[in-house]
């Protein structure tokens, strides 16, 4: 049977970065298409009706939607190529649950860096290194968060080691001297070619997010 | 056996609801425990050190949190009969992603339809009203969200909108109707319906009681704060 997958996504997205290294971990073909999203295409708006965003993994013809669900469903799809969820509930249940805390703390509290000053941007920084060094206690002594292999906890969190020089810079701070071991971590999953393939210049994010802002028109 | 499964609850939680009825549903013997939220346990806070909040289940001294997290771990450790989520990948994938919607999206917005004041309360409203009508839409033709039986999303959704119904008659805002959300409100009506289902409700005037005092204490907080 043709498995045809089109992924919606932006070169900058976190969340898309996390499809595509699981798609790429378990050696999956699969069509990118860059979407701009200031000018939404009719495919897009028509596979996500509800949010408009991506990525949006179409798998013959079918929209998947949101980053975790996605990856997900492309665990339990290509179940025997590089598993990223454990097998047994209970792990399974704790990856899911330290996922979901990246999801609910990592990127808004990174965006305040970028968008804020003063005060409440050295709020946010402090909050962001205290969500940071929660995830090095997870992680422990473990080369990965999924063990001794690359896991659904790493994938949804690796991406972000591509904005650590956007936020360290807007916010005026050092990843690397606060959280070394979560450092040493992403240094260890960028060896691997799916990750290293997948994530951008960490200066294009930069460069990016300055935009942005003039964008937005936040100074 | 019934010392293998607790689960750390409060009655008025439609989080806490959610897990009542999927332990239920797997005809599963657990010890509820009430949590007070003022003074919690301390058999929360270690079971819960990251969030501190409620639900947590804890399955032979193992706790896990979140509730879809949790309806989740139920699903595939007692996989003998009620499945909650279908089998089939797109399916999984559609469940979590209707689920997510509820918890991410309209919980909040109807917080602010409700609770908020002026323009945000306008926008909120009119956003709460197009994410009734996209659940409206996929409810169309179906007997339940989870198909011909209820599931997932079912369970999920339920307890919340219940909620919201609750917090609409505290504030006498009709943006719930049954005559623009039949479907939605036919739905509801075959739950409350169902015995298991209407068990893990909370008796409606507590509820709303509840509710009432808690709104008017956090209004009364509010007003506090912009005076000072």
């Amino acid at each position: 049977m043709a498995n045809e997958l089109i992924l919606l996504d932006t070169w900058v997205s976190p969340f898309g970065m996390r499809v595509r290294i699981a798609l790429r971990e378990k050696g999956i073909k699969f069509e990118y298409k860059e979407e701009d999203l200031t000018n939404k295409s009719d495919l897009l708006l028509k596979m996500n009706p509800i949010h408009k965003k991506i990525p949006v993994l179409i798998h013959n013809g079918k929209p998947v939607r949101e980053s975790g669900i996605i990856v997900q469903y492309v665990d339990e799809v290509w179940h025997d190529k590089a598993p990223l969820l454990p097998s047994e509930p209970y792990p399974r249940a704790q990856a899911r649950f330290w996922a979901d805390f990246v999801d609910k703390k990592i990127y808004d509290t990174g965006r305040k860096i970028w968008t804020t000053k003063g005060d409440e941007q050295k709020s946010a920084t402090e909050e962001f290194i205290g969500y940071l060094k929660t995830l090095e206690a997870e992680l422990g002594d473990k080369p990965y968060f999924g063990g001794e292999k690359l896991g659904y906890v790493d994938v949804t969190m690796i991406p972000f080691y591509s904005w650590f020089h956007a936020y360290e810079v807007s916010g005026n701070f050092s990843i690397e001297s606060n959280c070394p071991k979560l450092m040493a971590w992403a240094k260890r999953c960028m060896q691997h070619e799916s990750v290293s393939k997948t994530l951008p210049d960490p200066k294009k994010v930069y460069e990016f997010i300055l935009q942005l802002k003039k964008r937005l028109g936040i100074e | 056996m019934a010392k293998e499964i607790k689960l750390l609850g409060t009655w008025a939680s439609p989080f806490s609801h959610r897990i009542e009825l999927a332990l239920k549903l797997k005809g599963l013997q657990f010890q509820y425990l009430e949590e007070d939220l003022s003074n919690k346990s301390q058999l929360l806070l270690q079971s819960n050190p990251v969030h501190k909040k409620i639900p947590v289940l804890i399955h032979n001294g193992n706790p896990i949190s979140e509730s879809l997290l949790i309806m989740e771990y139920i699903d595939e450790t007692w996989q003998h009969q009620n499945p909650l989520l279908p089998k089939d990948p797109y399916g999984r994938a559609a469940a979590r992603f209707w689920a997510k919607f509820i918890d991410e999206k309209v919980l909040w917005t109807a917080f602010k339809a409700y609770n908020d004041k002026g323009k945000e309360q306008e926008d909120a409203i009119e956003e709460f009203s197009q994410q009734l009508k996209f659940l409206e839409e996929e409810l169309k033709g179906k007997e339940y969200f989870g198909g011909e039986r209820f599931g997932f999303v079912d369970i999920a959704s339920f307890f919340i909108l219940q909620f919201l119904r609750v917090l609409q008659e505290v504030k006498e805002a009709e943006l719930m109707t049954e005559e623009k959300y039949p479907v939605l409100f036919e739905w509801m009506e075959k739950l409350q319906g169902n015995e298991v289902v209407a068990g893990c409700l909370p008796p409606r005037e507590k509820h709303v009681a509840y509710v009432r005092a808690r709104r008017a204490a956090a209004e009364e907080a509010a007003s506090k704060t912009k005076a000072a």
